[in-house]
C-alpha cells in the first residue's frame, strides 16, 4: 500500500484526512511519498477526492487533519502564494485581460523581476511549448490546445520545483490530448519538475506517469507503476477500473501457497493466484485480463486451465478481435486477440474452449 | 473541388444564373419581412410611448408658441411690419407697427388668445403678461378707422407700450422657431443690445446641471464602494445564500420609492433617530443630515443601489474562482490577485453599473424634491416646476433636451474610453 515516510521524500501527505462539511470525509488517511522529479498521477473515479488532494497541496484547501510536507517542511500553514507551486488548471484559468506575454510575465512580476530578465523567461518559456509567436495574443484568440501550452507554460515560467495538473488535457481531442501528453511528459523530464497530475483518463495515467495512485472513496487503493497496476492489481477495484478485465465469482477452496482453487458459482474448478484472499470458504472475484486468455489450444501452455465457452459476439476492430464470450454463466467475458495472418475468426454460436495461465487469474476481494 | 460559376464581373453566380449574392438576399427578404411582421406592434409601442415623446420634446425647446399657437400666426401682421424696426436705433417701432398691433390684438382678443400671448412674452420680460391682459379689452374698444394714430392711443391705453425693451422682446419672438428657451436654459437673454449672461443673482440652470452632474458622480461613486463587495459577496456565496441575499438586495424594489424617502426623512431629520442616537452618545451639536445635499446622497446611493449591485453581480457569477487561485498559485498575494486579475475583469459590470446609476440619478425627481431643500435639488425639479407652476413648456422642454444631450456626449465619452461593448448589463 501507500509508501510511509521515508528521508528522501519531496512531496509528503502523511495521515491526511478532509472534511467539507463535518460529517462526511472525502479524503480518508492518504498517505504518500513522492521523490524529486517524480510524474506521479492520480487516477479515480469522479467524486472520489483527486483535486481535493491537489488543492490541499496547492493550499487552497486546509487538511482537517494530519500533515503534508514539501521538501521536509510542512506547508499547513504556509499561504498560497508563498509555496511555489506551478499549478494547471482544467480550465486553464488564463487571464482573458492579458495578452499570453503578460500571462506568463505576471508570476515573475509578482516575484520582482526586472522586465529585461522577464522577456527573456516569457520567451524562453514561449519557446518551450512552440508557442514563440503567439506572445501579443489574447487567450481567447488561441485555439484549446494552444490556450493549453500557454497555462503549461505559466505554469513552469517561474521554475517551480512541483507542478500540479488537474485535467489538464480533458477539453482536447483524442489527438491533440494524445500529442499534449507526450509534451507534457517530455517537458518534465526534460527539466527534472516533480509532477503531480490528475486524470480521469486511465490511458493517460498509465502512458505518462513514472507511478499511479488509484483513488478511490478517499483512499489510495494501490500505488505503483503502470506495468504493476496493470498486470498485478492488488484489488478487484483496481483489476476493474485499470484497463478492461474480466470477473468471475466464486468461492475460494484451498489455498496452497503461490497457487488457491476457486469453486466458480456454476461449480467449474480453476487455479488462480491468490492476492488478496487469506482462507478458504471466502467469496473471490476471479480477474483475467482479456488479452491473456487464449482459445488456440496448441498455443496454450502445459498446465494451463481450460473451460467451456460459447461466443456470443464478434466484433472486427482492425488491429485486434474482441470477442464477447458465454464463460461460467457470465455473458460478458471478453477476449481480445491480435490480427495475426493466421489467428482464427470466431463465429456467434461457436462452442470452443478457453484456458489461461494460473498466475494471470488473480484471486482478489469479492 | 468543383468551381462555381462566374459572371463577367468574377462575381460568383447561383445556380439558376443570378449573382449568388442577389439570390441570398432575395432568399432572407421574406425571412426579414416575417421578422419584422413580428416585432411591429412592440415597434409601434416603442415608436408611440418613447420615441414620439422625445421628438416631441426636441421640438417645443424651438417652436414659438403661445398656448397651442405659434406666436407668428397670432400676430400676423406685427411679425411681418416689425421686421424692419432695428431696437438698437434706440426709437420706438413706427405707427405702422402699433397699427398692426391693434389689429392682431382684437383679432386675439375676439378669440381669447391675447393672454396666452402676454404669457409667452412674460417668459422673456416680465411685466408683459399683465400688458396684454389688461390692454385686450380696451385695444377691442378702438377703431381702426377713426381712433389713429396708434402708438399715442396704445400708450395711453398703458404706459408699457412705450417701453422698447418690451417691444424688442416682441420682435425677438415673433417667428416660427425661437432660440430664446435654450438662452434661458444656459442663463443667457436677448435683450435691444443683443444675446448677454442674465444677472449673477438670476442664473440657476448651469448651476443646478453642475450640481445635478457632480451629485450623480457622487452618488454613482457611493453606490459603487458599498455595492462592490455586496455583489462580490453575492457571486462568492453558494447558490442557496446567494439567492435569499438577492431577495434583500432587490426587497426595496417592493416598497413604493415614496416610502423608502419618507423613512430617510425620519431617519435624518433634526430630531430623527440618527440624530437621537448621536446626541445620545454625548454630542452636543445635532447634525443636519436632510434637506441638503448630504441627505440626498444618502438617500438616493441606497434606492439607487440595487442597480449598481446587480450588473456587478451577473459579471462576477461568470468569473470562475479558479482565476484568483491560478494567480495566488502564481506567487499573488491576495491584494495582488484581486486587483491585477479580479478587478480588471469586472471593468464592463463597473461600466454597466455606473452608467445606469448615473443617468437614472441624473434623472432623479421624487427624492431630491422631498430631501433635498433648497440647495439639493436636482434640474429635473427644476424643469418639473417650469412646466407644472409656470407653464413654460419650451424652458422645460429645452433643459429637458440639454440633459438628453449631456447624456448623450457623456455616453459617447464613455463607448470611446471603455468601450461600450463591454458593458454587460445582465
Ligand atoms: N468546496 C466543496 N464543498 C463541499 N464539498 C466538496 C467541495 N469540493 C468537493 N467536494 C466534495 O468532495 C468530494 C471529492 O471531490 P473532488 O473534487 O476532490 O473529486 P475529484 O476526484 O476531483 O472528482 P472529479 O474527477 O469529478 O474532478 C465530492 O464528493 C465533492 O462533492
Ligand atoms: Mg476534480
Amino acid at each position: 500500500m501507500a509508501d510511509g515516510a521515508s528521508s528522501d521524500a519531496f512531496v509528503e501527505f502523511e495521515r491526511v484526512q478532509k472534511s467539507y462539511d463535518g460529517e462526511t470525509l472525502v479524503v480518508k488517511d492518504l498517505n504518500l511519498s513522492m521523490p524529486k522529479g517524480e510524474f506521479l498521477t492520480m487516477l479515480g473515479p469522479s467524486g472520489s477526492g483527486k483535486t481535493t488532494c491537489l488543492m490541499m497541496l496547492a493550499g487552497f484547501e486546509t487538511a482537517t487533519h494530519g500533515d503534508i510536507r514539501l521538501d521536509g517542511t510542512s506547508i499547513n500553514n504556509i499561504p498560497p502564494h508563498k509555496r511555489g507551486i506551478g499549478m494547471v488548471f482544467q480550465n486553464y484559468a488564463l487571464f482573458p485581460h492579458m495578452t499570453v506575454a503578460e500571462n506568463l510575465a505576471f508570476p515573475l512580476e509578482v516575484r520582482g523581476l526586472g522586465k529585461s530578465e522577464r522577456e527573456e523567461k516569457v520567451q524562453r518559456a514561449l519557446d518551450m511549448v512552440q508557442m514563440g509567436a503567439f506572445g501579443g495574443r489574447r487567450p481567447a484568440q488561441l485555439s484549446g490546445g494552444q490556450q493549453q501550452r500557454i497555462a503549461l507554460a505559466r505554469a513552469l515560467v517561474f521554475e517551480p520545483e512541483l507542478v500540479l495538473m488537474d485535467e489538464p488535457l480533458g477539453a482536447l481531442d483524442k489527438q491533440l490530448r494524445e500529442h499534449m501528453q507526450f509534451e507534457i511528459t517530455r517537458l518534465a523530464h526534460e527539466l527534472g519538475i516533480t509532477t503531480v497530475y490528475v486524470t480521469h483518463d486511465q490511458t493517460e495515467a498509465l502512458t505518462m506517469s513514472d507511478r499511479v495512485a488509484v483513488f478511490d472513496d478517499g483512499r489510495i487503493q494501490q500505488l505503483a507503476p503502470p506495468d504493476v497496476l496493470y498486470e498485478r492489481p492488488e484489488n478487484s477495484f483496481v483489476a476493474q477500473f485499470i484497463g478492461e478485465n474480466n470477473t468471475l465469482e466464486g468461492v475460494i477452496k484451498e489455498i496452497r501457497g503461490e497457487t488457491c482453487i476457486v469453486q466458480l458459482d456454476d461449480g467449474e474448478i480453476i487455479d488462480a493466484n491468490p492476492v488478496n484472499v487469506t482462507e478458504p470458504g471466502e467469496r473471490t472475484k476471479v480477474s483475467i485480463r482479456p488479452e491473456r486468455v487464449e482459445y488456440n489450444m496448441d498455443r496454450l501452455q502445459e498446465g494451463a486451465h481450460t473451460l467451456k465457452a460459447e461466443v456470443l459476439e464478434f466484433v472486427y476492430m482492425g488491429d485486434i478481435f474482441r470477442t464477447r464470450l458465454r464463460v461460467a454463466g457470465n455473458e460478458d467475458f471478453v477476449i481480445k486477440t491480435r490480427n495475426a495472418p493466421d489467428q482464427v475468426r470466431l463465429k456467434p454460436g461457436q462452442q470452443i474452449e478457453i484456458g489461461w495461465l494460473p498466475q494471470d487469474c488473480r484471486a482478489l476481494d469479492a | 473541388m468543383a468551381h462555381a460559376e462566374t459572371d463577367a464581373q468574377g462575381r460568383i453566380l447561383a445556380a439558376d444564373g443570378t449573382p449568388l449574392k442577389q439570390s441570398l438576399q432575395r432568399a432572407l427578404r421574406a425571412q426579414k419581412m416575417r421578422a419584422l411582421l413580428l416585432i411591429a406592434p412592440l415597434l409601434l409601442f416603442v415608436v408611440i410611448t418613447f420615441v414620439m415623446p422625445i421628438g416631441d420634446m426636441l421640438l417645443r425647446s424651438v417652436q414659438n408658441k403661445a398656448g397651442t399657437h405659434y406666436v407668428p400666426d397670432l400676430i400676423p401682421n406685427v411679425a411681418e411690419q416689425i421686421e424692419d424696426w432695428d431696437p438698437a436705433s434706440g426709437e420706438l417701432p413706427p405707427e405702422e407697427v402699433f397699427r398692426a398691433m391693434v389689429v392682431d390684438l382684437q383679432v386675439a382678443f375676439d378669440e381669447k388668445n391675447h393672454t396666452q400671448l402676454g404669457r409667452r412674452f412674460n417668459y422673456e420680460s416680465p411685466g408683459m403678461d399683465s400688458l396684454f391682459r389688461t390692454s385686450g379689452r380696451r385695444v377691442s374698444g378702438l377703431d381702426l378707422e377713426t381712433d389713429g394714430p396708434f402708438r399715442e392711443a396704445l400708450i395711453d391705453i398703458n404706459d408699457d407700450w412705450g417701453d422698447l425693451e418690451y417691444w424688442a422682446t416682441i420682435k425677438a419672438n415673433s417667428g416660427y422657431y425661437t432660440n430664446s428657451f435654450f438662452l434661458a436654459a444656459v442663463d443667457m437673454e436677448r435683450d435691444s443690445t443683443g444675446i448677454a449672461q442674465k444677472d449673477p443673482d438670476q442664473r440657476i440652470y448651469r448651476k443646478l446641471l453642475v450640481r445635478t452632474l457632480w451629485l450623480s458622480a457622487v452618488i454613482t461613486f457611493c453606490t459603487l464602494l458599498l455595492g462592490y463587495p455586496v455583489a462580490w459577496l453575492l457571486a462568492d456565496l453558494p447558490a442557496r445564500k446567494a439567492n435569499l441575499l438577492l431577495i434583500l438586495v432587490l426587497l426595496p424594489f417592493w416598497t413604493s420609492l415614496l416610502v423608502r424617502t419618507s423613512s430617510w426623512k425620519i431617519l435624518l431629520q433634526q430630531e430623527g433617530v440618527i440624530n437621537d442616537f448621536w446626541v445620545w452618545l454625548g454630542f452636543v451639536e445635532r447634525l443636519s443630515l436632510i434637506n441638503n445635499q448630504l441627505g440626498v446622497v444618502i438617500a438616493m446611493t441606497h434606492i439607487l443601489l440595487p442597480f449598481m449591485i446587480l450588473p456587478l453581480y451577473s459579471v462576477m457569477k461568470t468569473i470562475p474562482p479558479s482565476y484568483l487561485r491560478a494567480a495566488k498559485s502564481l506567487g499573488a498575494t491576495n491584494w495582488t490577485a484581486f486587483w491585477r486579475v479580479y478587478f480588471p475583469q469586472t471593468t464592463a459590470g463597473i461600466g454597466a453599473g455606473g452608467l445606469l446609476v448615473f443617468i437614472l440619478a441624473v434623472g432623479y425627481f421624487i427624492t431630491p424634491e422631498l430631501v433635498g431643500g433648497a440647495d439639493g435639488t436636482f434640474i429635473s425639479n427644476r424643469i418639473y416646476f417650469q412646466f407644472s407652476a409656470i407653464g413654460n413648456w419650451g424652458l422645460a422642454a429645452a433643459l429637458g433636451t440639454i440633459m438628453l444631450v449631456v447624456v448623450l456626449v457623456l455616453y459617447y465619452v464613455y463607448d470611446r474610453l471603455v468601450g461600450i461593448d463591454n458593458v454587460k448589463l445582465g
